[in-house]
């Protein structure tokens, strides 16, 4: 019988672990705490703006991790030999959404660094879907490259606030919005039409790279389009195929991503439960000249679902007398957890634990109570 | 899981209309019109289950899964910011966003303007992109008494027809936004109830723009 969270949380960990291993990626581990002016520079980056900073005994200013692929980078030197492959199990220190305060959030995630090819990005997308396949529950990768999205939207000449609020309504799928801010910014509305058109395909992915075809009809080339079909079309025949959607909703960071970015979900979780895509920008920003893509699996959001609650917290109570014979007493109950239950050994029938079967050890055995 | 699709509506007139949209799309569901204080009702038939909740409620029950979509004013949505996905206007339970103050109110910009309202994110926001600098009074209810009793200087507020600002000698002085209900669906429920929920948006969007 399985009644605790966290053990199925450690059993998951351990398959996540045994997966990327063998896909050659070592495990990473770091300090809880790492300098707050890294997180100043790379605010925006940054889930939450809020740090748990706190003043070290030699006057720096440090901050509870809020994040871990910052710390991986700064840490990674400034050029790499060959593709550095890390994975990490981590807690970050975050705002949450619901309390507005702070809270632990235990992370598990890759990255890959250095030079990026399309085996690396093909390796990445497939580990991501694996990491959702052991939840166990059915799961979809969405799936966008951020140079279709840049493609259609660099065909207006638009302020950057503008660009954000288009942006804004394209993760919301808000093609009314789009509409709007197009009439209202002189985009013609076939502009408009093109940027709703993309925002509104959605599901199997040669099925919408079909599509896309159309909607690019008028360029001749359009490299993230190819790079897209080159990877769908290799996906395409694997078990995983079936897992992965297209939908350009899907738009982190523009700053700091490019290329591919992707969202996973499992039912019976209410939001994305797996986040990651190439970030080669913020690779820039920190004077790196390599690039990178990873991806983070939020397993905090996966406790509820993990939790199988049969309705009892124990199998078995078992009441005993003060006085009874320790060694009888003990090897009944080993025998019954043996037969595989799990026995709580008490004096008095406790209140608040929710137990299936009551029972009592008197004359050097075990019965059922009542 | 449960293949119903759980649609969350607004209680009150606007859910009703919201209801008759949906309804006329082909999900219709008899027992939500029987007059009783039940807050659930499905119809197996077409896989669709609605329940009634606290018009400022819907986007949490969407955006937290309880209900996979959802209609919601623009309003909730620019308030909350919940992390959904925004399917279609519905262009219904239209009013908009407004600041009223009393007659003959001056904007002294060398001083704090104090505002008095229940959508504070709305009025943060819409002040800072001003550079106005303000004090916000959170008030649940009677908002158009704020200025009056001299609580604040104007108020940010929902203006429908006009009527209740008018009756209480307060003027419309700008407009923040245009408001309407919207159709928003929970991002994990889109993926895992595609074939429903794009079934419903695009009928509804059909009916609109023969509507329109």
């Amino acid at each position: 019988m399985n009644t605790s969270a966290n053990q199925t949380l450690e059993a998951l960990q351990g398959e996540l672990r045994a997966l990327y291993e063998q896909s050659g990626y070592a495990q990473y581990k770091m300090s809880k705490f790492e300098e707050y002016d890294l997180y100043v520079r790379n605010k925006d980056f940054l889930i939450s703006d809020s740090v748990i900073t706190f003043t070290d005994t030699n006057g720096k200013l440090m901050a509870l991790k809020p994040d871990v692929t910052l710390s991986i980078i700064k840490n990674s030197g400034d050029a790499l030999a060959a593709t550095q492959k890390v994975y990490y199990n981590e807690n970050v220190y975050r705002i949450s959404k619901g309390t507005h305060t702070f809270k632990e959030i235990l992370q598990s995630g890759l990255e890959c660094m250095g030079e990026i090819d399309d085996y690396c990005i093909y390796e990445v997308l497939s580990l991501a879907c694996r990491s959702l396949k052991c939840i166990g529950r059915p799961a979809v990768l969405d799936v966008s490259h951020l140079g279709i999205v840049a493609a259609v939207l660099d065909d207006f000449v638009l302020p950057n606030a503008v660009k954000a609020q288009i942006v804004k309504c394209i993760d919301e799928k808000n093609c009314h919005e789009i509409e709007r801010i197009c009439a209202e910014n002189g985009i013609e509305k076939r502009g408009a039409e093109r940027i709703c058109s993309l925002v509104q395909l959605y599901g199997d992915p040669l099925d919408v790279i079909a599509k896309l075809r159309d909607l690019f009809a008028d360029e001749s080339d359009c490299t993230a389009l190819t790079q897209l079909e080159t990877m769908m079309n290799a996906f395409a025949g694997t078990e995983l195929y079936e897992m992965l959607r297209l939908d350009f909703s899907v738009v982190s960071d523009m700053n700091y991503y490019n290329g591919f970015v992707f969202k996973g979900f499992v039912e019976g979780v209410p939001n994305s439960v797996l986040s990651g895509g190439q970030y080669d920008r913020l690779m820039q920003r920190l004077h790196r000249d390599f690039g990178a893509i990873g991806f983070a699996l939020y397993l905090d959001e996966l406790e509820r679902l993990l939790l199988s609650d049969s309705g009892f917290d124990v199998d078995a109570v078992v009441l005993y007398d003060e006085g009874v014979s320790l060694a009888a007493l003990s090897k009944a109950l080993e025998e019954l957890r043996k037969s595989g239950k799990s026995v709580c050994a008490q004096r008095k029938k406790p209140e608040k634990l929710r137990y299936a079967q009551l029972m009592k050890f008197e004359n050097g055995e075990v019965k059922p109570l009542g | 899981m449960d293949n119903m699709l759980n649609i969350a509506l607004p209680k009150g007139r606007l859910g009703e209309k919201a209801y008759a949209l949906f309804e006329r799309s082909g999900f219709e569901c008899p027992s939500i019109k029987e007059n009783n204080r039940k807050l659930i009702f499905e119809n197996e038939a077409c896989g669709v289950r609605y329940f009634w909740v606290k018009p400022s409620d819907v986007s949490i029950y969407v955006e937290r899964g309880a209900a996979d979509i959802g209609v919601v004013g623009k309003d909730i949505l620019l308030e909350y910011e919940p992390d959904v996905y925004e399917l279609l206007d519905l262009r219904m339970g239209k009013c908009r966003m407004a600041v009223a103050a009393k007659k003959g109110f001056h904007d002294d910009r060398r001083r704090t303007l104090t505002v008095a309202t229940k959508f504070s994110h709305i009025a943060q926001s819409y002040y800072a992109a001003l550079g106005r600098d303000i004090d916000i009074i959170h008030l649940n209810g009677s908002i158009e008494l704020a200025p009056i009793l001299g609580l604040s200087d104007v108020i940010v507020d929902i203006v429908e027809t006009g009527t209740t600002l008018k009756e209480n000698d307060l003027l419309p002085m700008e407009t923040i936004v245009p408001i309407s209900a919207r159709l928003i669906a929970n991002k994990a429920a889109f993926k895992f109830k595609n074939g429903q929920i794009e079934t419903i948006a695009k009928r509804m969007q059909a009916l609109l723009e023969e509507q329109a």
